[in-house]
């Protein structure tokens, strides 16, 4: 079990992930049932999961799930609308990536929480505002990624593809796009959970909903218990979405596995 | 009228940084007749496969140009089929959607199209694998898909870069024997880029020898061997005759380099 690179089992695999989980919650238990950490600080488990049956039945707290999921995704796909064609021009041609790069580069490193402040004043506290902070924090990355995904097919793949008669859209369309498919759906998973992020630190700003905003409200009243639900909440819905993610890939591209 | 005129091909690379320009392939002047199947045979580095590149229109010459059917080859097009050494299936594609795609380029109806992948599955042997991906299939049946890809687009020269280079001796003989029976049913022109003496002799009806880098054309051998040939021809003593006087001719060659 414990030679370098030695796969285990598919049981053993959900055994040892689960143990993990076991073992944290036990050190949670430990640190607050025993009184080592004040409740002040941090609820234990059994409050928590109190405060997480208050929240739904009393605060609605589907409707702030609902919220903040209907953000990153309508951010995030309105980022990847505008990205991957600009990835794949600036893969493909290298004019286009002379001519953007330096700019993508540069936005990349702009702090999408830093906008805020300017994007409140641009757009107010409503929709507009939370999914263009969405916008600005997935938009570069995704483009940059794509572009060097797009860049790195193998020039060989594209030599045979010219001697077979392909014209230059050919190319692109039925080289460089199905050859970086598999990598584009792996960045795009990978920029939506940074996606979770932006999400959060948009709602604790101005904001009247979502979870980040019911993460706010709990620490007004020094409840413990619902932000670390909250916190929670989230980690499941990433597990979730990198599972569909995950089953979606296997689903499109069966050539690129095993 | 020769079915292919290089005439005067050279190829220079440029330095990089300041280094010396890499002359690659001296100026080189060959002719290919229609049906003939003429294999290049050289040590490793001797240009031969530049001189392929560029017939293939992967390439540009330094100076100098060729002729197919009289027309100059400016740009890779699907009259010149080519194999690759290293295995350039569209991992994407299955067997069959691999066979088609120039046929598709071309705008050949889809049932058309099938029936042409079939012919060619069944003349490469490949029957009952028309649905497998690329990773499914050993190396010798992705070179096997590789040609019947080419062959399927009827082009006016097949190109070869030592196609059979990466696979182990057994499927290498094989393979030569299948290629050989095709060229003896079609009688479509090849050139064949080799640095096996055997393969060289055992293929053709004309091996054109190559000179150490840079590359230059050193001697021009008729092979003159009844069809079909048979594997066993391989012992015969004309083959050995053929073989010793190449040996030579390389050794000489191989000597320079190392």
């Amino acid at each position: 079990m414990f030679k370098p690179l030695q796969p285990v089992s598919g049981a053993a695999k959900v055994i040892l992930g689960i143990a993990f989980f076991v073992l944290f919650v036990g050190a949670w238990s430990i640190a607050t049932f025993g009184g080592h950490v004040p409740p002040t600080f941090l609820a234990d488990p059994a409050t928590m999961v109190r405060e997480a049956i208050n929240l739904f039945v009393e605060f609605d707290f589907a409707y702030d799930i609902a919220i903040t999921v209907w953000r990153v995704v309508g951010g995030f796909v309105l980022a990847a609308i505008v990205a991957l064609p600009l990835g794949i021009l600036m893969g493909t041609y290298k004019a286009v990536e002379a001519f953007l790069e330096p700019f993508v580069s540069f936005a990349r490193y702009l702090p999408a929480s830093a906008f805020i402040p300017l994007l409140i004043l641009w757009a107010g506290i409503g929709e507009t505002q939370k999914l263009l902070v969405i916008f600005i924090g997935s938009v570069f990355q995704i483009i940059l990624m794509v572009a060097v995904t797009v860049g790195s097919v193998r020039r060989d793949l594209v030599e045979a593809a010219y001697t077979l008669g392909a014209r230059d859209g050919g190319i692109i369309r039925r080289v460089l796009i199905p050859a970086s498919a598999p990598d584009i759906a792996e960045i795009l998973r990978l920029v939506l959970g940074w996606a979770w992020t932006y999400v959060i630190v948009a709602e604790l700003i101005g904001s009247s909903s979502g979870i980040g905003h019911m993460i706010v409200d709990s620490q007004a009243l020094l409840n413990t218990g619902q932000i670390i639900f909250g916190i929670i909440v989230i980690g499941c819905i990433g597990l979730v979405s990198d599972f569909l993610f995950k089953a979606a890939n296997r689903r499109l591209f069966p050539w690129s596995l095993a | 009228m020769s079915k292919l005129i290089i005439d005067g091909v050279n190829r220079i690379f440029p330095g990089v940084r300041g280094a010396a320009p890499t002359e690659a392939l001296k100026p080189t002047s060959l002719e290919v007749q229609d049906n003939d199947f003429i294999t290049i045979l050289g040590p490793s580095g001797c240009g031969k496969s530049t001189l392929l590149r560029i017939v293939a229109g992967l390439d540009r010459p330094t100076a100098g140009r060729v002729l197919l059917d009289g027309e100059p080859v400016l740009a890779p097009g699907p009259e010149r089929g080519m194999v690759f050494q290293s295995y350039t299936l569209f991992p994407w594609l299955t067997v069959q959607q691999n066979i088609c795609f120039g046929l598709r380029e071309k705008g050949v109806s889809p049932s058309r199209q099938r029936e042409i992948a079939a012919h060619y599955v069944g003349r490469v042997g490949l029957t009952g694998f028309e649905h497998h991906y690329p990773k499914m299939l050993s190396g010798g049946m992705q070179q096997r898909t590789a040609i019947a890809r080419a062959l399927a687009n009827d082009p006016k020269i097949l190109l070869l870069d030592e196609p059979f280079g990466a696979l182990d001796n057994q499927t290498r003989s094989l393979m030569q024997e299948l290629l050989l029976g095709i060229w003896e049913q079609d009688r479509k022109t090849v050139l064949f880029v080799t640095h096996d003496i055997e393969e060289a002799i055992f293929m053709a009806n004309r091996v054109v020898v190559m000179t150490a880098r840079p590359g230059r054309i050193k001697c021009d051998l008729a092979i003159d061997l009844p069809h079909p040939r048979h594997y066993t021809i391989k012992t015969s003593p004309e083959f050995s005759a053929y073989k010793a006087r190449l040996t030579e001719e390389i050794r000489v060659e191989s000597l320079k380099v190392t």
